[in-house]
Order: C-alpha cells, then structure tokens, then sequence
C-alpha cells in the first residue's frame, strides 16, 4: 500500500482559493491563472489538477482517469468520487497521458447543455503571449495562449466541439500549478 | 469575529461545490440557465436567497463585498444581507463601488463602471425570460433549446401596435452572446446597456426558481428591439435634486400632500460621492 498524501490543509478556504481561480480562468478563456493548492498529488497528476479536483469533485461526479491505481485512490479518498472505466458517464475526466477524442465525452442535450463533460487536460507547459489566437465570451479582443504539448490535431477536434454549442466540452488545461480553461463557447485559431 | 458552529460563508462544503459546479457551466454556456439545488436559507424567499448563495459559494476571506438594494446601500435587505455575511464569513464591506470585489445586487447596476477585478451577483426573482408568455419549463427549455423566441418578439411588438412604443420599464429581455434570451433580473431598461460587454463577471441566483446563469466580461447583450423601434433606455428628465447628476438613474421621491416630487440618485454611493467631490475641490 502506498502512503497516501494529504489533501488541502484548510478544506474549506483552499478550496475557495482554488475555485476562484477555476473562475477566473474560465470566464477568462486563455489567461493562465496560478492555484496555490499546497498540495502533493501522486505522480502523475499535477498540483492545479489535483486542486481542480478536490475542490470541484464530489460523490455526485463520476471521474474518468488515466492517471493511475495511486491517483484513483487519492481521488477516492479525498473527494469520494466514484471512478467510473465508462468516459461516457464521467463528469470529469482526467487525461495526464493521451488525451481522449473529445467525442467520446458526454456532451449533454440542447435542453440540458450543462451536462457535458469537463475535460481536465494536463499538459507540459502553459505560456502566455504567442500560439493559439482565442476568440469568444470573456474576451475583449484576442487572448493568446501557447499550450506546449496539446494533443495533435485539437484545434481541429475544438473547431467541431465549438460548433455543437451549447452543447460540448469544456477543457481546464493544467500544467504544474497553472490553469487555463477553454470553455466551449471560445473559437481557437493557430497563431 | 465569525459566529460558531457555522462553517465559513454559512453553506456547508458539499453545497458549495455543487453551486461552483453550476457556476462553472454557467460561465461556458452564457445566458443559459442552470438548475441547482437552493437550500433554504436563514431569509425567506424573495429576500435574495438565490444571490446569497452564488455569494456564499465564491466569498473567500480577502474579498470586500457591497450589497445595493434598488441602488441603495441602506435599505433593510442591503443592511441585512450585508450583516449577514460579516457575521458567517467574517469578511469586509464596504458602500463604495469601487472598493469592493463582489456587489451582491437587487434589481440596479451601479453607476460607476465596474472593473476585470469584480464580480456582479444579481439577485433573481424570475429566471425564465418567457415565463409569462408559456408557464410550461418543459415547454420554455425546448423553446431555448430552439433559440426559438418569436414569442417574446411578438409581445414587444404587441406593444407597438396597442400603445406606439415598447411599454417594458424593467425586466427588459435581451440577448446573451445572440443565443440565449435571458431575464436581467428587474433591473431598469435603463441599466441594460451596463451589459454589454461589461468588464466584471455577471453572476445571477434564483433561490425560489433554482436556478443559476452567468454573462462572462466582454460578452455581447443586447436588449430586443425592431429596426424600426429600436431599444431606448429610460431615465427620468430631470436632475438628481442632491447631487445635481443628468446622467444618473433617477428615484421619483413624493415629498408633501400638495403633489410635490423630487428626484434622487437611485445610487447612493454614487451620489454621495458627487456631492463630496466638489468639496474635496474647494477645499
């Protein structure tokens, strides 16, 4: 059995912490946004993911992860979310490896939008400034943001999400203890 | 000091979440309206249960909050909700627009533009925009899963026909991001254009209705109008009989049993804050 590493020091206002910034980000999509969780989650799972999760998932949110027996059974343990093998059914699904076609996520009804997925993207770095151009809600003019290892072949993936709304996916893009979040309302363009 | 045997900003963890969760989707789908499970709050229905709880479940420690009811800082529901979360939170309030990070608000939107760093919460006794057209919600939510809204057309141009205008004061529907109708909450058509592409992020909360839908920063609202009769904001034409403002949104006072009126800001601290800038200039 693995030692277990702790969750949030101070449950509640972490989790607060953590959540604005969550906002913050996804009502301003590309701005990278830095979660001070003062947390260690298993390897391979990062710390702003690992925050993401202990302050947005519950019982009530099936997870879809491929991080791993020792991250399941933090997740387990910490926001007693059940693990579900179907990505369909899941609320959250957590990629830290290949990141899964967006079109097997549960992308919710025109009636119910709300019930799509959230997709919780680790990636290798988040820089702000170059790459993708994002256009959309939240956005004044164009936000930039320079994603180093997104999947191949997302943007086009994104363009076909973006294109179903209300319906579709929404992405929180994490990197060590940064978080950008790509609501499906935004239009992603290469830089 | 916080009150015991209260966890922090009154909603327990697990409650939070689920409104964060909802607030979260919300901001991805502008204008559409997400069901929640409303508590029941120390405050009946009608009374902002709805803004209290979007409140309660964003409110950290470092946050400053006003709450305005009508434009007023001092009315009894603003004094009362404010109160409430100095004593569950224990956090810092203020009257000044532009000093606090969330505005908890009934049915105004301060005069003073509002910035990236703050957070509007609205208070909302009616969510659904079509509610007085078609009753039916299963009716209403395949209506806005159509962005069919020719209902809500033909009854401003039912107005036209019978009075020659759009006779909507308040409550005037508009259009989130040209997909979604939405309700404003009871704010006047005059605030409306605020809206519009407003800098701070737009939260709304139906306590009784339960439900939740948010305008993110920078996004397109636009009030419904025709071509022919597009949308006017209506201000009283006078100025506020304090402050002297020709700009502001105006209160209609009766002032003695001979018919006298006067007009006041409906904003109290930006009011105030007029009528103590020219002192400020002479001294």
């Amino acid at each position: 059995m693995t030692r277990l590493t702790p969750g949030f020091a101070d449950p509640v206002l972490d989790a607060q912490a953590s959540f604005r910034a969550i906002l913050e980000a996804m009502s301003r999509p590309g701005r990278i946004q830095t979660i001070d969780g003062r947390i260690t989650p298993p390897a391979p799972l990062c710390s702003a993911a690992g925050a993401a999760l202990l302050s947005l998932a519950d019982a009530d949110t099936p997870l879809w992860l491929d991080a791993g027996d020792a991250v399941a059974e933090w997740l387990r343990f910490h926001c007693g979310a059940p693990i579900t093998p179907d990505i369909g059914a899941a609320r959250f699904v957590v990629a830290c490896a290949a990141a899964p076609s967006l079109d097997s996520l549960d992308i919710g009804t025109d009636e119910d939008p709300q019930l799509g997925a959230t997709l919780i993207l680790q990636v290798a770095a988040l820089v702000a400034g170059d790459g993708w151009r994002l256009t959309g809600p939240g956005i004044q003019h164009e936000h930039r943001l320079h994603v180093l290892g997104a999947p191949a072949g997302f943007v086009a993936a994104w363009a076909r999400n973006q294109a179903l709304f209300p319906r579709g996916v929404d992405v929180l893009l994490c990197a060590g203890d940064s978080i950008a979040a790509l609501p499906r309302s935004v239009m992603i363009a290469e830089g | 000091m916080t009150e015991a045997g209260y966890n922090f900003a009154y909603l327990d963890e697990t409650t939070k979440r689920m409104i964060r969760r909802a607030i979260l989707k919300a901001v991805a789908i502008p204008g559409h309206q997400i069901p929640f499970g409303a508590r029941e709050m120390p405050l009946p229905y009608g009374w902002g249960t709805g803004g209290i709880q979007v409140t309660a479940s964003i409110l950290g420690p470092q946050d400053v909050l006003k709450v305005i009811d009508q434009g007023a800082d001092d009315t009894t529901n603003a004094v009362s909700i404010r109160r409430f979360f100095t004593r569950v939170a224990g956090i810092a309030t203020t009257e000044a627009t532009g000093e606090a990070t969330i505005i908890q608000t009934r049915h105004r939107i301060p005069e003073k533009p509002l910035t990236e760093n703050q957070i509007l919460v609205y208070q909302v006794p009616q969510p659904e925009p079509l509610f007085k057209l078609e009753p039916r919600r299963a009716e209403t939510r395949r209506l806005h899963s159509l962005s069919d809204y020719g209902l809500m057309h033909v009854r401003l141009y039912e107005d036209i026909a019978r009075l020659g205008h759009i006779a909507k004061a308040y409550d005037y529907p508009v259009m989130v991001n040209e997909r979604y109708l939405m309700s404003p909450s009871p704010i006047p058509a005059f605030d409306n254009p605020k809206m519009h592409q407003m800098a701070a992020l737009q939260l709304f909360g139906a306590g009784r209705e339960k439900r939740i839908y948010a305008v993110p920063p920078y996004t397109p609202v636009r009030s419904l109008d025709f071509e022919d009769h597009p949308f006017r904001p209506i201000r009283a034409p006078h100025a506020c009989a304090i402050c002297g403002s020709k700009t502001s949104y105006l209160d209609e006072l009766v002032t003695d049993d001979a018919g006298g009126r006067a007009f006041i800001c409906s904003d109290t601290d930006y009011c105030q804050e007029r009528q103590q800038a020219p002192k400020a200039a002479a001294e």
